[in-house]
């Protein structure tokens, strides 16, 4: 067998030069072929498509009629008719309230609150409530849906019994509100896991020091525990900003109704594209959209590599 | 390591009042709490009660039990065959995505390939940025075009490309920790690189390739866009899609079909899921999560 070498410990955080021997004979010829195929194919349905909106939003391209067969070239009118709409707008405006609302003022407060009071319970009520939450994140989203539709059924849903509103129909008369709290019920399990981690991590001794020296629950909060997870809560807030702008669930729960009043980027698009068949101008406002992921995705790196100097 | 200040003896006063004002916050906080268990446990009741009743409604009520509602389900045609549909395009991604993506990962882990870190970090950027609803419009013109619009492999090929960059970096952390011994040694006696990756790397990365296999199955089972987009007939719909058309499609819900549906969809991701994290801890990556 193998004389006992201790294992290197390949750890990510640490970058470490490694030997990248060629120990088992590959040859770089041979090492091409086991990384093509799966370049192949995240070039061609990942890139590709990034760098194929920029044409297709340029063109008056469309599902069905004549622009199917042989779309023009109309740089840049879609833009031009996207940005003079005022149904564009107003998608605009529902989504920032949608991933404020719902993402980074409501899973990351429910998920921080959640994380800080089973922090210190061991036992069954910690596992209930923590599995709780995962699930409702692990349920797939069509399931979920169809639970929250239930919840909030005019006749016989559950809330109008518990709260006495009988005959109250939530998703017409406040459907933004009810995206806002479905998506917060999905998605809050991230945050909560997350704080978990990072709220282990502070050092048990300055939060006695803390207490020792008569500080309040909320001293402790804002003096300690918010500057050891500073990093953690910007972290945190860059994912979920990115996630909510682009989950396209509460479709799944409104589509986008009543009357365009939930209609957010994601859902925006799909009415524009598939049952409106305007490819060539779903595609412009896809760019937008892949613009704004951009700009998210380039903010998390720099704090991920703040991060990783300190 | 403790350093224990001098206690200065506070004012009485000041610290009962300070006692009672910490006790009433806590006890608000508690109740506040227990409002959002409340609100997260709501939703799964109905989804645990509703199958096992002979009438289930929409509101919550102590059910009236029975197993008949599973015996209808195994009549309905569409039904058993969408859940066969989510395991076929579960399990297809997954071994499309193990198979590449160790493959991948190996060389990149085991050849110096000029600029690699960088490659890999832009494409795991790139995954990110490229979600399923931002390339939703290319993506489909793009299998349009390819003629696979109602085709199992296209499905599977959007799908493997979202998750392939996630996939690739971690296998490739865990090959980096295979010390490189057991293949010289492999080597030795003459075994050639792809035996190596099957008899010796594979074997050593199992932990790795499983997590990655469920990580993968459970991201398609769930996932609703990407079919909902690029298939047409109801038969090749999977369970995601077809539970959606069950409660808007239908003139009157069949409560009963949809409960007992929901249920049997969902309890796999949720075994799989709490299996996994008792197990190995929770893990994070971010990744397709539409």
């Amino acid at each position: 067998m193998t004389t006992g070498t201790t294992t290197p410990a390949g750890s990510a955080i640490a970058p470490r030069r490694r030997r990248a021997d060629d120990v088992a004979g590959l040859g770089t010829a041979r090492a091409g072929l086991f990384v093509a195929p799966a370049l192949i194919i995240i070039g061609v349905f990942l890139l590709f498509p990034a760098v194929w909106t920029i044409w297709l939003g340029m063109t008056d391209y469309r599902l069905t009629g004549l622009q199917a067969a042989s779309p023009d070239f109309v740089g840049l009118d879609n833009y031009v008719e996207a940005l003079t709409d005022p149904s564009f707008w107003n998608s605009l405006w529902l989504t920032l309230i949608f991933v404020i609302a719902s993402g980074i003022v409501g899973q990351t407060l429910i998920g921080f609150g959640l994380a800080w009071s089973v922090r210190n319970i061991r036992g069954w009520a910690k596992a209930l409530i923590e599995g709780l939450v995962l699930a409702a994140w692990v349920i797939p989203a069509s399931v979920a849906s169809f639970l929250w539709l239930a919840l909030l059924d005019r006749r016989s849903g559950t809330v109008n019994a518990l709260l006495g509103t009988e005959g109250t129909a939530w998703l017409i008369d406040h459907p933004m509100e009810a995206i806002i709290v479905f998506n917060i019920w999905v998605g809050t399990a991230f945050s909560m896991q997350l704080f978990s981690s990072a709220l282990s991590a502070v050092p048990p001794s300055q939060i006695e020091s803390a207490k020792m020296v008569g500080a309040s629950g909320w001293q402790q909060l804002r003096d300690v525990i918010v500057p050891n997870i500073k990093g953690h809560i910007l972290t945190n807030t860059l994912l979920i900003t990115l996630w909510t702008f682009n989950t396209f669930t509460p479709y799944l729960v409104t589509a986008g109704g009543p009357n365009g009043k939930t209609e957010i980027l994601s859902v925006y698009i799909y009415e524009t594209a598939i049952p409106g068949g305007q490819l060539g101008l779903g595609a412009a406002i896809s760019l937008i959209m892949l613009l704004i992921n951009l700009v998210i995705a380039l903010g998390y790196v720099r704090v991920a590599q703040g991060r990783r100097k300190r | 390591m403790t350093a224990t200040p001098v206690k200065t003896g506070p004012v009485k006063t000041v610290a009962r009042n300070r006692t009672v004002r910490h006790y009433v916050s806590r006890v608000l906080f508690a109740v506040l709490m227990a409002l959002v268990g409340v609100l997260f446990a709501l939703p799964m009741v109905w989804l645990v009660l509703a199958p096992f009743d002979a009438t289930p409604s929409l509101s919550l009520e102590w059910p009236d039990w029975t197993l008949d509602n599973f015996a209808r389900l195994a009549e309905n045609p569409y039904a058993l065959r969408s859940i066969g549909n989510s395991l076929i395009l579960g399990v297809g991604t997954m071994i499309v995505v193990v198979v590449l993506g160790a493959l991948a990962a190996y060389a990149m882990s085991r050849i110096r390939i000029p600029g690699r870190d960088g490659i890999l970090y832009g494409l795991l950027l790139l995954s990110s940025i490229v979600t399923g609803t931002a390339a939703m419009v290319p993506t489909f013109q793009i299998i349009t075009q390819l003629g696979l619009i109602n085709n199992y492999v296209g499905v599977l090929l959007v799908l493997a490309g979202g998750i392939l960059p996630t996939v690739i970096f971690i296998l490739k952390d865990f090959m980096d920790s295979i010390p490189k011994s057991y293949e010289e040694s492999a080597r030795l006696y003459g075994a050639g690189p792809f035996r190596i990756l099957k008899d010796v790397v594979a074997p050593i990365a199992r932990p790795g390739l499983a997590f990655i296999a469920i990580w993968t199955i459970v991201q398609v089972w769930g996932n609703f866009l990407v079919p909902f987009i690029l298939l047409r007939s109801p038969d090749l719909q999977p369970a995601a899609v077809l539970m959606y058309t069950f409660y808007t499609e239908s003139g009157q819900a069949d409560l009963r079909l949809i409960s007992t549906f929901a249920l049997l969809f969902s309890a796999p991701v949720l075994i799989i899921y709490f299996v996994v994290n008792r197990r190995y801890g929770f893990r994070f990556h971010g990744g397709i999560k539409s």
